[in-house]
């Protein structure tokens, strides 16, 4: 059953990523339409600092500026950000623990698949009436009165991604909880599958609020109910609070994953064990915790009144504390080591400052008084750019470094990798650094120009030329990843030398079993531990067996094609003869392919231990 | 050493407000506090700053020192395994809470300071409360200010006397705003659901250093031309606000145009316009038949349409074209086309608007 190595021909292949259940196959799929949302964000925020370049700019027109500021944020949070962790959650959580891949491979790959169509169905908005315009966060008094179906492509669209989401976060929390190798207790894990942990259960709960609010609000676009009609008893700060009880903890989903990236980048370039593991793990959690306290300080001007605000003030305080904590220990981390800069430790030094300087202004932003100056007005901009571009981006940008042989076998060119980050680091902070000023100087967000004479020219000016330079370090990691593609140079199990964890002791990539005898987990940094005495493999916990595998199926895609389908007959129902029909069509697909599913026995195969020991030795636990 | 500590947090705010002031225009940049709530918000972001400027300076020292000092010198060194220091974790638990409360208290009082609203709910013989109260309307791109209490109306460009409270009820009547005068103080949102209410304060010397004009912003997202939905406000003295109400209160009638070319515009006015805009500033007409901005005082504005300077060639270009200076306005396409003799008619009986003699 070696078929790993067979060359495929390209329908073949397709046909093996369309219909596979695998963990790491998925977590290509996400890197590449991650990626691809990444670069069509990224093409909107340029067209966004053009047009602010110069006051009184005519790049594009009001309205289309408004669809491209509520795309670029949409794109950005949902089908970028998002997709990208779960990447790297998918390619590495299943092998950090010791396990043959996720607890539900169907639903992994289901989960993409929604995630995917509904990315591709929000961003037909562009070619089919209009792109959503009421920002990402949609508030329901301008969403309701929003002409286009751009509002409906938004809530059909990101309802159908969030359900893949939820299914992926409910998919990781039961794999964290029940596939762990033997040994692998708790508090041995490693601080990325830790975050994926707290990060799942976050979206566990912060995805159904979401849900609600879309749903109320498609409700209300599509059949006339009053959930946000005022004149009719609704009330549109419903939709705020649903939407911020789900969108606080949304930055805490991102961001908690790029903190467990860079966990693990100290720790492996340093040479040396995470400081305060314990106080790391307990500061995860809190900070998942509190995510969940503190949503209406982006409410601080709606009128929630002072007591409202004192509370939730303090409350977001608070949140500076075990997020310091962990800063202070990343630091520790390198202190006393020996640190090499690799282009993965690059962006995590560089992550330090970054991600401090929006943490700090994050604690401004808290106090309720003050914050009534800085709400929606570029200085928040600036805050919440720093903290996920400082944060989650560069956590992005080093994991794809960091992962990049793991995934694929390969290793991106280090000195491109090194350009890149210098450019972007440049460009990052010439973007947003000036943007806290602008914002104290009077400029509000989401305008699509400004008149001379108020003093915002420069500062504008300048932040419109670091875009370039983020815009020029992303064309250079493209061309990093075609060379280091086409080159396609093997590497070993550790091509960093210095790899602490389970995944780093078995061979780049992985074979599709990943682990040939689970291995015998003996403390934190397992693989570190084997190296240090001298062993350069796990030491199996079971005798080699056959192994249950899953078969590939192409259920997942068309259940997603069945509600993308769906999606557009519910958008059309009310205006065409047609709409109807596409409606009960596409349910039809989705449910009968529910059904299917439902029916008919799928048991999987084996792979027979005589097959396993035919196969290379490197590739599996040594015996 | 506590010595030291001080010193160093002294000269650190020195050095912020020096770097902060004169940063921004004085009639927009909230850097340029002209008013009791712009100062106590500007006191609170000096205070964030100075503590936040110190935890940075901390973590870059340690920052710098850590990545010039643990280099990779040679290949083969294996560092020590630590697990971790309870003390210094209880060290880096413990300082950042303390800074907290040190921002935390004054926050709290600042919060409870800036929404006492009571004078506004004390009535007095008449009915009517001493404190000024302003009922601010946000419209899709356009502002209406009522003054409850004098019984008058007017738009675009607010009206207060210096150096005492001006109470504020906010609501929408279309989408959702937000009201704010950076230099005067933080914002509140104009909901379309109730009534918020807030209250600013505009000093005459931050008012002179403006020049007599503070630049108000929407600052929630409302449509294509939420960028264009400025407004102006206009800072006096307690008399020469007294004045200012007296003049307003004086138009009962539609003020009669007095040129030949200035009649024809009212004719035109009153055929085309008259729907929408009201020219004389009673509160009478209820709401919801105020559909554009009140126009009693237009030629004493300080801007056509919130963002045009004001000159009758930029009218013109207006009354020509509306969508072309604020797409999506609800003016462009309500009224016929206008000849050039009719624009120039309408201009000149605009522009005599005024209400202060």
């Amino acid at each position: 059953m070696s078929t790993y190595a067979q060359k495929k021909g390209f329908g073949a292949v397709l046909w093996d990523y369309l219909t596979t259940v695998d963990h790491k196959k998925i977590a290509i799929l996400y890197l590449i339409a991650g990626g691809f949302f990444f670069i069509l964000g990224g093409l909107e925020a340029l067209f966004i600092r053009i047009q602010l370049a110069v006051p009184n700019n005519d790049f594009v027109s009001a309205g289309f500026y408004n669809e491209i500021l509520t795309m670029h944020g949409t794109t950005m949070i949902f089908l970028a950000a998002m997709p990208l962790v779960f990447a790297f959650m998918n390619a590495v959580m299943p092998l950090q623990i010791g396990a043959r891949d996720v607890a539900f491979p169907f639903l992994n790959s289901l989960g993409f698949w929604l995630f995917f169509f509904g990315g591709v169905f929000l961003n037909l908005s562009w070619f089919l009436g209009g792109a959503p315009d009421a920002g990402w966060t949609s508030y329901a008094s301008l969403a309701m009165a929003s002409e286009t179906h751009g509002i409906d492509f938004y809530a059909l669209g990101l309802q159908i991604s969030g359900a893949g989401t939820l299914i992926g976060g409910i998919n990781f929390l039961v794999t964290i909880v029940n596939m762990r190798a033997p040994g692998m207790t708790y508090m041995r894990m490693p601080m990325f599958t830790w975050a994926t942990f707290v990060t799942s259960a976050l979206i566990l709960f912060a995805f159904p609020p979401l849900t609600v609010g879309l749903f109320l609000l498609i409700f209300d676009r599509m059949f006339g109910s009053n959930f946000f009609d005022v004149a009719n008893g609704g009330n549109t700060i419903i939709w705020e609070h649903l939407f911020w009880i789900f969108g606080h903890p949304e930055v805490y989903i991102l961001i908690l994953p790029a903190f467990g990236i860079f966990s693990e980048i100290f720790a492996i370039f340093s040479r040396k064990r995470l400081f305060g593991y314990s106080s790391m793990v307990f500061a995860t959690v809190l900070i998942g915790f509190l995510g969940f306290m503190v949503w209406a300080h982006h409410m601080f001007t709606t009128g929630l009144g002072p007591i409202a605000n004192a509370i939730f003030a303090v409350a977001t305080m608070a949140i500076a504390v075990p997020t310091g904590i962990k800063i202070f220990n990343w630091m520790f981390t390198m202190w006393g080591g020996s640190i090499k800069f690799t282009t993965p430790m690059l962006w995590a030094v560089a992550f330090i400052p970054s991600f401090v300087a929006g943490g700090v202004t994050g604690v401004m932003l808290a106090s309720a008084a003050a914050d009534y100056q800085y709400h929606d007005s570029y200085f928040v901009v600036a805050h919440f750019h720093y903290v996920i571009v400082g944060g989650v981006v560069f956590a992005l940008f080093a994991g794809a470094h960091l992962y990049w042989p793991k995934m694929f076998g390969t290793m991106l060119n280090e000195t491109l990798g090194k350009v890149t980050f210098w450019l972007f680091l440049i460009g990052f902070h010439l973007t947003f650094f000036i943007q806290h000023f602008l914002g104290l100087m009077g400029m509000p967000r989401r305008i699509f120009t400004f008149l001379p004479g108020q003093g915002l020219e420069t500062g504008n000016l300048i932040s419109s030329i670091g875009a370039i330079f983020m815009a020029i370090a992303t064309i250079v990691l493209l061309i990093n990843v075609i060379m280091t593609q086409v080159k396609n140079e093997k590497v070993g199990n550790d091509p960093w030398g210095d790899g602490r964890t389970l995944e780093w002791a078995i061979a780049s990539p992985p074979p599709f079993y990943n682990f040939k005898q689970l291995p015998l987990v003996r403390g934190l940094d397992a693989y570190w531990l084997e190296k240090m005495e001298g062993k350069n493999g796990m030491t199996p916990a079971e005798p080699l067996g056959d192994i249950h595998m899953p078969n590939n199926s192409f259920i997942p895609f068309v259940i997603s094609l069945g509600l993308f389908i769906a999606a557009f007959g519910a958008m059309y129902r009310a205006e065409t003869s047609w709409g109807l029909l596409v409606l009960i069509l596409g349910m039809a697909v989705t449910l009968g392919a529910m059904f299917v599913r439902s029916i008919k026995d799928d048991h999987g195969f084996h792979i027979h231990k005589e097959d396993l020991m035919d196969d290379d030795n490197d590739k599996g636990v040594k015996a | 050493m506590k010595m030291l500590a001080k010193w160093r947090l002294l000269s650190l705010f020195a050095m912020m407000a020096l770097v902060l002031s004169g940063c921004g225009e004085p009639f927009l940049s909230t850097l340029r506090p002209a008013g009791e709530v712009a100062q106590s918000q500007y006191e609170l972001m000096l205070l964030s700053t100075a503590i936040m400027v110190g935890v940075i300076a901390v973590v870059t020292i340690i920052f710098i020192y850590v990545i010039m000092k643990f280099r990779r010198k040679n290949d083969n060194e294996i560092p020590k395994q630590v697990e971790g220091s309870h003390k210094l974790e209880i060290l880096w638990t413990v300082i950042p809470i303390l800074l907290l409360l040190i921002l935390a208290v004054p926050t709290v009082a600042a919060t409870f300071k800036l929404a006492d609203v009571s004078p506004m709910e004390k009535k007095n013989a008449d009915g009517k409360t001493d404190a000024l109260v302003v009922n601010v309307r946000a419209n899709l791109y356009w502002w209406e200010f009522e003054y409850p209490n004098e019984e008058i109306i007017t738009s675009q460009d607010l009206v207060v006397p210096t150096d005492e409270k001006v109470y504020f009820n906010l609501k929408a009547s279309d989408v959702k705003h937000s009201f704010w005068i950076p230099s005067a103080g933080g914002k509140m949102d104009t909901n379309t659901d109730n009534v918020n209410k807030f209250w600013l304060e505009f000093d005459s010397k931050g008012a002179d250093e403006a020049g007599g004009l503070f630049y108000g912003k929407c600052a929630e997202l409302c449509g294509p031309s939420h960028a264009l939905m400025d407004f102006k406000v206009k800072a006096l003295s307690r008399a020469e606000f007294d004045q200012w109400v007296a003049d307003m209160k004086a138009v009962e009638e539609p003020v009669q145009a007095e040129t030949q070319t200035a009649q024809q515009g009212q004719e035109i006015f009153n055929n085309s316009c008259i729907g929408c805009h009201a020219v004389t500033p009673a509160n009478t007409a209820p709401e919801a038949a105020r559909v554009g901005p009140n126009l009693t005082n237009f030629g004493e504005r300080s801007r056509v349409a919130g963002v045009l300077d004001m000159s009758e060639e930029n009218i013109k270009k207006w009354l020509e074209d509306p969508e072309a200076y604020k797409p999506a306005n609800k003016m462009t396409g309500k009224y016929p086309e206008l000849s050039d003799t009719e624009l120039d008619a309408l201009t000149e009986y605009l522009m005599g608007l005024k209400v202060q003699k």
